[in-house]
């Protein structure tokens, strides 16, 4: 058997991940072969940060990371210094989560930083820890990743050795120990009060808010501080280099790197560290530097710009910046970094169905609109792919939408139509955003390939048959 | 009589030593069961309610929650097949039903051999190396009816087949219910402490009390 081509700048060891061209703050290791081993992290600048984090005292550290603007890497876009900052005063003691459970459609960036280059993690933890008197650590990864527990494991083991990690790290009084905790497989439990609830040994339900943040009340009643890997990876590389150094990337609004993994249609999909803020789109897809264009002889259909969560995007949103707020207002969102690309032979339809089946599979059955309303979606959608559609069934993917996320719904940018964009979050009579994103999918495509739905119903329009009975029924 | 071996009760009592009340432990202690014996069963259920100070129905209450647990016997050879929207752009829908129609068995169920259990699965985030599969949970990336025939070829003979994946994870193939080939052992002596919520109530060593609380 010929050996699958493997895209340029692939590397074996760390696979999905292209060297190209650019900064590389957090993947900079992943051109070493051993990069997950101590000894890799200590010869490439590893644990300097929480050397420098360590010779300050914790209100400076926590300081440096607000300034530098560390938008969390998880989904919601909020600031970790400002997170951080939520935690009442007085109440001890705090905890940390991490949450490494990587599970949203099209998102592949935390598993390949937890495999490649767990010390960074580690340091970043520790970090967080140190600023804000976070007394234990506990690093939730998701169930299914093997490799990635393993390459943590060995990790902390390692670091426990060396004295990094558990009593006096490097000798001073800072003293905290990393848990590593494992999931079991169950996308909700991203959501970070589920995230607590699978941690206290609970149903990996999302609680009720008020509270909107752990911080307040969060892993047994305490202050916590819930932050996703990529976050947290970035902040060895801050307290090392400064807060300024990184603001020298990216934009203003969205300073460093990001990793965004573009999948599907695209001449080389993989995962990229981009200068936030800065790349647009179409350079993503179409740039020498990254995917290198819609695989041969195809065009762009439609493109998911944050995750399966996020409302769709067209062509007339390749010039927009990689950019939190500007995608917000543009009516989607770029969630987790996972960029799915689609061309025009594309069946819009059936990848609805593939999103809404997911969210209908994954709801935690708490909240009744999103327990039943996915369900009947999927169950609609199913029906219409197969030749079983009523027309009356898209206004009511609609309007059962409507019940979960009352409209207006964030259209992504339907000017055309006459409608606004509005920004992200949407409404939502769920406690948590799962729901939601199930509608996100049905609007995009109904909004925009109405009529792919439409041939699906209408093709099934009731034969008439002609019956001519002779004789006398017995 | 407990459903552990005396090796994994001491391993069951270190990770429960962990957190500061120890029901946090049922998710590893689950997958303890399952690592020991490929599937959780009634014996587990009753000894993991003891460890974590919860009665047997809570725990199925919480395992059944979760994916992963199997409160019935599987294959040796867990095949996840993953159809969420990367793979499926890439053929993963024709890539399960070669995986369906070689086994000869549709996904839910078990080879008669008791060899491969399939299951067609949500994302496993390997999205840029779509469409991929894993075996107890380890990774097959670009995958292709070819690929999985050779997969199933190794298992088979005996073989691991996990050089072949394009995931960079080789060695063992470990049995169902095997995640991570070792375990995190946080050695006595350097252990910082589990803090548990009802008895400290003051700030860490290293946080100043009074001042910076701006922080």
């Amino acid at each position: 058997m010929a050996e699958p081509t493997l895209p340029d700048g692939y590397i074996a060891h760390a696979p999905g991940f292209i060297a190209n061209a650019g900064p590389k703050l957090i993947t900079g290791r992943f051109a070493h072969e051993d990069s997950f081993t101590l000894e890799r992290f200590l010869a490439t600048g590893g644990y300097q940060g929480l050397r420098t984090a360590l010779g300050r005292a914790p209100a400076e550290v926590h300081a440096e990371v607000r300034e530098a603007t560390l938008l969390g890497r998880g989904g919601a876009g909020f600031p970790a210094g400002v997170k951080w900052g939520f935690c009442p005063e007085g109440v001890w003691p705090r905890y940390l989560v991490v949450n490494g459970d990587e599970s949203e459609p099209g998102t592949y960036k935390d598993r390949l930083l937890m495999e490649r280059d767990p010390h960074q993690l580690i340091e970043g933890m520790l970090i967080a820890c140190y600023a804000v008197g976070l007394s234990q650590a506990f690093l939730y990864v998701r169930g299914e990743m093997a490799l990635a527990q393993e390459r943590l494991a060995t990790a902390l083991d390692e670091a426990y050795a060396a004295g990094y990690v558990g009593a006096e790290i490097c000798g001073s009084n800072f003293s905290v120990d990393v848990v590593l905790h494992w999931g079991a497989g169950a996308y909700i439990v991203g959501e970070e009060t589920a995230l607590i609830e699978s941690l206290e040994g609970n149903r990996g339900m999302p609680r009720l808010k008020p509270p909107y943040f752990p911080a307040a009340i969060g892993l047994y009643g305490q202050p916590t501080i819930v932050n996703n890997v990529e976050t947290l990876a970035n902040l060895g590389w801050i307290l090392a280099n400064g807060a300024d150094a990184y603001k020298g990337h990216g934009s203003e609004a969205s300073p460093g790197t990001r990793l965004f993994a573009v999948s599907g249609h695209v001449r080389r999909p993989g995962i990229y560290e981009v200068e936030h803020g800065v790349t647009t789109f179409r350079e993503l897809f179409y740039g020498d530097n990254f995917c290198r264009g819609i695989r041969d002889g195809h065009e762009l259909k439609t493109f998911i710009p944050g995750g399966a969560s996020a409302p769709w995007f067209f062509e007339e949103h390749l010039d927009l910046p990689l950019e939190g707020q500007v995608v917000s207002e543009a009516g989607s969102m770029l969630g987790s970094g996972a960029i799915v690309v689609m061309d025009e032979t594309t069946d819009t339809v059936k990848a609805c169905l593939r999103l809404v089946q997911f969210f209908a599979r994954e709801s935690c059955g708490k909240c009744s609109p999103c327990r039943e309303g996915t369900g009947w979606q999927e169950q609609i959608l199913q029906r219409i792919l197969d030749g079983h559609g009523r027309p009356s069934d898209l206004d009511l993917l609609l309007d059962i939408g409507d019940n979960i996320s009352p409209g207006p719904y964030p259209v992504a940018a339907f000017a055309d139509q006459g409608l606004d964009a509005v920004p992200f979050p949407p409404r939502q009579t769920t406690i948590c955003p799962l729901g939601p994103s199930a509608v996100a999918p049905i609007v995009s495509t109904i909004r925009r390939f109405r009529h792919e739905f439409e041939t699906r119903i209408t093709r099934r329009d009731p034969i008439t048959v002609a019956v001519s009975v002779e004789g006398v029924a017995s | 009589m407990g459903f552990f071996t005396p090796a994994n009760e001491k391993v069951a009592a270190d990770i429960a030593s962990r957190y500061p009340r120890r029901r946090s432990a049922m998710i590893p202690l689950l997958h303890l069961a399952q690592e020991q014996e490929g599937w959780v069963t009634g014996p587990a259920m009753e000894q993991i309610a003891e460890l974590t100070g919860t009665t047997p129905v809570e725990v199925l209450g919480t395992g059944s929650f979760y994916e992963m647990f199997k409160f019935h016997p599987v294959g040796r050879y867990l095949v996840n097949v993953c159809t969420n929207i990367s793979c499926q752009l890439l053929g993963a829908e024709d890539l399960l039903e070669h995986v369906e129609s070689s086994l000869g068995v549709r996904a839910g169920s078990t080879t008669d051999d008791g060899l491969f259990t399939i299951e067609e699965v949500e994302c496993v985030a390997a999205c840029t190396e779509a469409p991929c599969f894993t075996v107890n949970y380890r990774y097959f990336h670009r995958a292709t009816p070819v690929l999985f025939d050779e997969v199933v070829a190794d298992l088979r003979a005996g073989e691991s087949p996990l050089a072949r994946g394009g995931a960079a994870d080789d060695g063992p193939m470990p049995e169902h219910g095997t995640l991570a080939r070792n375990r995190q052992r946080i050695p006595v002596r350097s252990r910082a402490g589990v803090v548990p919520p009802e008895d400290v109530n003051d700030p860490p060593a290293w946080m100043p009390t009074e001042a910076a609380a701006d922080g």
